[in-house]
């Protein structure tokens, strides 16, 4: 089977590498992706335990320089850019001017700029609001000359801190000092790494930003120890969703604003206060609990799994709601999915129907995270 | 008994007017882990081409078609606890389901296992 499509999309610095392992390459943002090695159940439950390393380059990564970045970004973003200190990472959202949800992003002040990593499938778009919405003293570079590599997994420390990687400065932390949403830059050997430890399975773990050209070398190397496997996409689903981290494209998208999708940890107080962000008056309108729809979380009854685009019905079968992501939750051995229902049906514990093909399906409202996350967090002091 | 199949990936064990239906190891292995099998009901009039089953998978849903008309007489209730068999076992004990054939002419149309083979092969 061949069709024009496949022959437009682009391939991953590590695509050869990935088929030597016998990955089976989708079609994904664009882009021949890994969805799985040995298995999605096997390499999912392998991260919870273990680590495991998610080829991640397709993802955008930007940086922003120049006087004043981190304000004029604050334009187009809910999060405190401003007050992010050096080595510090925020989770924030690009919104339209009318405060839709254009994408999820990661910002990192790295003390000489600002460092971005935003999604695969919405990184041209991305970058053409940036050009248009950032004052003409900040220069966007975009890094696609570098490969981006996730280690995740409670075995994620142990097995990095196995590979000789030094701070940028003797004196500055090594990448185990890290703790959540923090990052900064390393040597391996003579190869320049950015390492921040986050990530998007809901475990302890790193992304690593390492130049397109020894990506592959950083993969072999990590691969090789013990503790870490390659994991495909389809396990990178899995494990987002029962960690409750919403994928951009299914779960939100630019018609749907933060407080509906339930981000509103995203907005912070300082900018709540100044109200001076793309869509504030929109979007602040809905603040905290003043929305109609919400994003929530939905345990279902039996074993069948419910999946993205069955609908929620109320009593006499008219869709109120619809399901945005759902699957089969290895770690839970039950079915799991993430929904947007009339804020009256939003309470936990709620009982719903959902109905997929014809047939309804009895959900209860959950908590999400489905699984705990296992983050490793700053100590509160 | 003569087992045919289909280009869905399916096959068809055909003993007299009886038709054992299951999906293929090829198809269990592009599937990957089976979490669930919808069957159809018993006494389920199924036209060739009808969605008669769904196998879902960890990450997505596959419909599975009628390979040939007939009326459901049975379903491998075992899938219901152990939907794993389907990928331990996809050609024997991961039958989905058994029904009395309505039109055996359907079976023409059929592959035979050299012909099924030479399709795959070919993918």
């Amino acid at each position: 089977m061949s069709d024009d499509k496949t022959e437009t999309l682009k391939k991953l610095p590590l695509d050869s590498w990935h088929r030597s392992l016998g990955g089976r390459m989708v079609p994904f943002a664009g882009y021949e992706m890994p969805v799985q090695y040995e298995g999605v159940m096997a390499e999912h439950l392998w991260t919870r335990e273990n680590a495991g390393l998610f080829d991640v380059s397709h993802m955008g990564q930007v940086q922003l320089v120049g006087d004043g970045a981190a304000e004029a970004l604050e334009a187009i973003v809910p999060g405190n850019i401003s007050a992010l200190g050096v080595g510090k990472i925020r989770y924030t959202l690009l919104l339209a001017q009318d405060g839709g949800i254009l994408d999820d992003l990661m910002v990192t002040n790295t003390g000489r700029n600002l460092y971005l990593v935003v999604n695969g499938a919405t990184k041209h778009d991305d970058i053409a609001y940036f050009k248009a919405q950032l004052p003409s003293h900040v220069t966007l570079s975009h890094l696609e000359g570098h490969g981006l590599l996730a280690l995740q997994g409670p075995k994620a420390a142990a097995a990095l801190a196995k590979l000789e990687i030094s701070p940028m400065q003797p004196d500055w932390p090594v990448p185990a000092d890290l703790y959540f949403m923090e990052a900064g830059p390393f040597m391996w050997g003579d190869i320049p790494l950015g390492i921040s430890r986050s990530g998007y399975t809901g475990e302890d773990g790193y992304e690593i930003s390492v130049p397109a050209e020894h990506t592959e070398t950083l993969a072999a190397a990590l691969c090789a120890l013990d503790e870490v496997k390659p994991i495909g996409l389809g396990a990178r689903d899995s494990l987002r969703l029962e960690a409750g981290l919403p994928l951009y494209g299914h779960d939100m998208d630019a018609g749907v604003l933060p407080v509906e999708a339930n981000l509103n940890f995203a907005l912070s107080k300082a900018r709540r206060e100044e109200a001076n962000f793309a869509g504030a008056e929109r979007v602040l309108a809905q603040y905290p609990r003043k929305a109609e729809k919400k994003r929530i979380g939905l345990f279902i009854n039996g074993r069948q799994p419910i999946r993205e685009g069955a609908s929620v019905v109320d009593a006499d079968g008219n869709a109120v709601g619809a399901v945005t992501s759902g699957g089969f939750s290895p770690t839970l051995q039950k079915p799991i999915a993430m929904a947007y229902v009339p804020m009256a049906l939003a309470e936990t514990g709620t009982e719903i129907i959902v109905e997929q093909r014809g047939k309804p399906i009895a959900c209860t409202v959950a908590d999400m995270p489905f699984v705990p996350h296992n983050y490793h967090r700053k100590p509160k002091l | 008994m003569s087992r045919y199949f289909t280009d869905e990936h399916e096959w068809v064990d055909v003993e007299g007017e009886t038709a054992t239906v299951g999906i293929t190891d090829y198809a269990q292995e592009q599937l990957g882990d089976i979490v669930f099998v919808e069957t159809p009901e018993a006494g389920a009039e199924l036209s060739q081409g009808d969605d008669a089953a769904v196998v879902e998978s960890v990450k997505a849903a596959s419909d599975v078609y009628a390979a040939v008309s007939g009326t459901v007489v049975e379903v491998n209730d075992a899938l219901e606890d152990e939907p794993a068999l389907v990928n331990n076992s996809a050609e024997e004990d991961g039958w989905f389901f058994r029904l009395t054939l309505s039109d055996k002419s359907e079976l023409d149309d059929l592959m035979d296992e050299k012909a099924y083979k030479a399709f795959v092969d070919g993918l």
